[in-house]
């Protein structure tokens, strides 16, 4: 017998110091003055939330009216790790060198990438990391790839702006990189660019990729995108997805047309089965997300 | 206090070569005005009345689309090609033809009820004397509106206010936050509570982008993005309520607003009659970062610093960012030549020392071998160059992620070089940077723990002494190196060139590029504006 408990992948539960405890640390501030009162009320919170045997390890005045709470307690949830799925972008990691040397040798000339913020967004710290030459933590951004025409619009370029640029410039790529992200301004921005996009007809002729530390690839894939990266991407990981993503309609491409020649003797349904037709959902209305608020996109 | 071992001459060169690169553009300066400025000599007089734009029912509160009248008259002027003489070449000879008071001309105005340009021409004489007495009308304004904020800084009878600043930080840091709400009224709470904790001087920071707006929002407003709109109404509300705050804490709570974008001008008049502390106010900011103009904004940058040096405003400038985009180990020098070029401008509009917030950061990648000892070299060395200005300090924000715990710690080291080096408004960081505006709780927890900081390490400059030639001042002497080559370089090409040719932060911008430029006009040979002589 092993003398530490198996972690239980079916029951999962946070760990603190012996596995299964459940242990949790949070904090939070209520609108009223600490007080007795204040401390029962964040512990009522706490059970509410799940929690037992909760610790209140400090109650301190943060301001005249407010109370700020540092609390452990026992979360009693559990969740089954076995069945979690999530969507993910699925591209194998490349280095700069790798990508180069595929777009070289299986596309043939440069993939055009632009990057902006849209909108008002006025950050560009994420799309610099990214674009700009020197990259970010040591991995080279995309200007630096010889075989990538990448270019950085900057701030405050606007949705339609943007696209036309993309047209003008027979882009492959759209990099939209969202910073601000209060009253969900960051997700109505992104899903009327994807509305623009689908209105003329770029939906599959571009390779739509969202980023930003409010950005999921879910979240992305809601509004539209075709992917969405988060706080620590790095330039590489931008690539390695472009590449991959952009084989992966050349080869459908390549197949659709074949499949045409083939029409007659081919049963269509069991063609679009085997060639797996681009995903494609529908670019969403307006609600859904902004409903659930900054919260529910974790 | 322990001092770095610089080069005296190097520093006297960098900022003679400050003096040449400033010249070109202090010509362009005196020969032009913008539509900003002449909005803002409206403004002076008195003019401070919006028209509502939008479609549908006014709310009477709708800031964003009510467009004000300064815009509505300066606008029609630029289209007629009338600027280039001013606006109270017109304006004052329509208060003498129509006899009519200055808001009320200008109401009449901007509904197109008077059309400045046909009326008949008093004799310009007339029209002169008139417009200096009118501008010196303004002035005393202003005026009284700084000695009623030096009262308040100083409180009156059993409501004596204690004041914690000193330009050149003797006091210790200055404990400076920054509420951003969206909302001017939650704004309000959030500037009490911070103040309450600790905070010296509060910043309510600006909805996203409206630095890109070439009009000032009117009214109080509620909703912002990123940010609360800088109006004239939510200035008299957040100062009202730190006046409150001050009298019942018995220290004076310093207000800060953004004085950079299209409406410069403009917002240093409203911050000056509104008695504003800070203003953020910097053309260079603007153009690497927001996409102005660089005439437009260098010439609003004059008009806005004459009024800022009369109202005795302490500007913050926006080196820090520089450090954001491009490497803050490898371009230190970056911040310190735009320093000097900064100070240059700051005496051509006739501010002192004291008044130059100049800011920086402590933005180098914290995993970097002996990390403090660079940013401590970087600090000091600021501290040195410039020592009776009110260095501002920007904290860690580039580096930072969600962990929140590691972020904190960041700060916390910020704190500690901040206090060693003597720094003046150290802009506290937050643990929750780059997730969000902060939360009341996140600047408590940054207030408590810099309090913790700069009472525990008060003295500490004072009690050490910098090894020479040691990593500390080595590194200062190399950033100064790097600064007098890098003046030298931006004075041969000139500063609009230079700034094509990524002289700053990596970016690169044109002369007649960015936003605004349709807004910068010739002075004519008769161009009427008292103010220049005045202020």
């Amino acid at each position: 017998m092993s003398k530490v408990a198996e972690v239980n992948h079916k029951k999962l539960r946070p760990y603190g110091d012996i596995m299964d405890d459940g242990t949790v640390q949070l904090s939070f501030t209520l609108p009223v003055e600490i007080s007795p009162e204040a401390r029962e009320a964040a512990v009522q919170l706490t059970q509410k939330m799940g929690f037992e045997q909760i610790k209140v390890a400090t109650m301190e005045k943060a301001s005249n009216g407010f109370s700020f709470f540092v609390i452990y307690a026992k979360l009693q949830h559990t969740v089954d790790f076995t069945q979690i799925k999530v969507l993910k972008v699925d591209a194998p990691k490349r280095s700069r060198e790798e990508i180069d040397e595929i777009i070289k040798t299986q596309i043939g000339r440069k993939l055009i990438v632009l990057g902006a913020c849209t909108g008002y967004d006025a950050h560009t710290v994420g799309i610099d990391a990214i674009m700009n030459m020197k990259g970010f933590a040591g991995d080279y951004g995309l200007e630096r790839y010889q075989w990538l025409d990448a270019r950085n619009l900057g701030a405050q370029v606007q949705n339609e702006e943007l696209l036309k640029l993309a047209v003008q410039e027979n882009a492959d790529a759209i990099l939209v990189s969202k910073v601000v992200s209060q009253h969900n301004i960051h997700i109505r921005d992104m899903k009327e660019l994807m509305q623009r996009a689908e209105k003329m007809g770029l939906i599959e002729r571009l390779i739509f990729v969202a980023g930003g530390p409010r950005v999921t690839h879910p979240m992305a894939l809601e509004c539209g995108f075709d992917a969405g990266f988060g706080v620590g991407t790095k330039p590489s990981d931008v690539a390695s997805y472009i590449v991959q993503e952009f084989l992966k309609r050349q080869n459908q491409r390549k197949e659709g047309k074949q499949e045409r020649s083939n029409e007659r003797e081919t049963d269509r349904a069991h063609a679009s089965v085997k060639t797996q037709a681009p995903k494609k959902k529908p670019v969403l209305k307006m609600g859904k997300l902004e409903k659930r608020g900054a919260g529910g996109l974790k | 206090m322990a001092h770095l071992a610089l080069d005296k001459k190097l520093i006297e060169q960098c900022r003679n070569f400050a003096i040449r690169i400033a010249q070109p553009v202090e010509k362009l300066i005196d020969t032009h005005t913008t539509v900003a400025i002449e909005r803002a000599v409206l403004r002076l007089l008195g003019v401070e009345k919006a028209v509502f734009q939008g479609g549908g029912k006014s709310s009477g509160e709708n800031s964003v689309q009510s467009i004000p009248e300064v815009n509505l008259i300066i606008e029609d002027l630029r289209r007629e090609g009338a600027l280039g003489n001013g606006v109270l070449h017109w304006f004052v000879n329509g208060m003498i033809q129509t006899k009519m008071p200055v808001q009320e001309l200008a109401t009449a105005v901007a509904l197109r009820k008077v059309n400045l340009l046909k009326l008949e021409k008093a004799p310009q004489e007339a029209v002169r004397a008139k417009a200096t007495e009118l501008c010196m009308k303004a002035k005393d304004f202003l005026i009284s509106q700084r000695e009623l904020r030096d009262q308040h800084r100083k409180g009156q009878g059993k409501d004596k206010v204690k004041d914690p600043f000193d330009p050149e930080g003797k006091n210790g840091p200055l404990l400076y936050v920054i509420v951003a709400t969206g909302n001017i009224y939650e704004d309000v709470i959030q500037a009490k509570a911070a103040a309450q904790a600790g905070a010296d001087a509060i910043a309510v920071i600006r909805s996203t982008a409206q630095s890109l707006l070439d009009y000032v929002p009117h009214g109080a407003t509620t909703e912002g993005f990123g940010g609360t709109y800088a109006t004239q109404e939510n200035f008299r509300i957040m100062r009202g309520a730190l006046d409150e705050e001050s009298k019942s804490l018995g220290r004076y709570i310093r207000l800060t607003n953004y004085c950079s974008g299209l409406c410069m001008p403009e917002i240093a008049a409203l911050g000056a009659m509104e008695r504003l502390d800070f203003l953020l106010n910097d053309a260079m900011y603007g153009i690497l970062f927001r996409d102005i103009n660089m005439k437009r904004t260098l010439i609003d940058q004059h008009f806005s610093r004459l009024i800022i040096a009369l109202s005795r405003i302490v500007i913050h400038t926006g080196e820090d960012n520089y450090l954001t985009t491009a490497d803050a180990i490898e371009n230190g020098h970056q911040v310190l030549a735009s320093q000097f070029i900064n100070e240059r401008f700051a005496l051509h509009a006739h501010m002192t020392e004291d008044l130059m917030g100049l800011g920086h950061a402590q933005e180098m990648d914290p995993e970097h071998m002996n990390v403090f000892l660079l940013e401590i070299a970087r600090a000091q060395m600021t501290r040195d160059i410039f020592p009776k200005a009110p260095i501002k300090f920007m904290p860690p924000t580039r580096h930072k992620c969600g962990d929140i715990f590691y972020s904190h710690l960041m700060d916390a080291m910020f704190n500690f070089v901040g206090v060693l080096t003597g720094q003046t408004i150290q802009l506290l960081g937050m643990a929750t940077e780059a997730m969000h505006t902060p939360l009341l709780q996140d600047r408590w927890m940054s207030i408590k723990s810099a309090k913790y900081i700069f009472n525990g390490a008060k003295d500490l400059g004072k009690d050490i002494e910098y090894k020479p030639s040691g990593i500390i001042e080595n590194w200062g002497a190399k950033v100064l190196q790097d600064t007098h080559a890098h003046l030298e370089m931006i004075e041969k090409k000139g500063l609009f060139k230079a700034i094509e040719e990524r002289a700053f932060a990596e970016v690169k911008r044109t002369e007649t590029g960015g936003k605004g430029h349709d807004g910068v006009i010739a002075r004519a040979p008769d161009y009427l504006n008292p103010f220049f002589e005045l202020l």
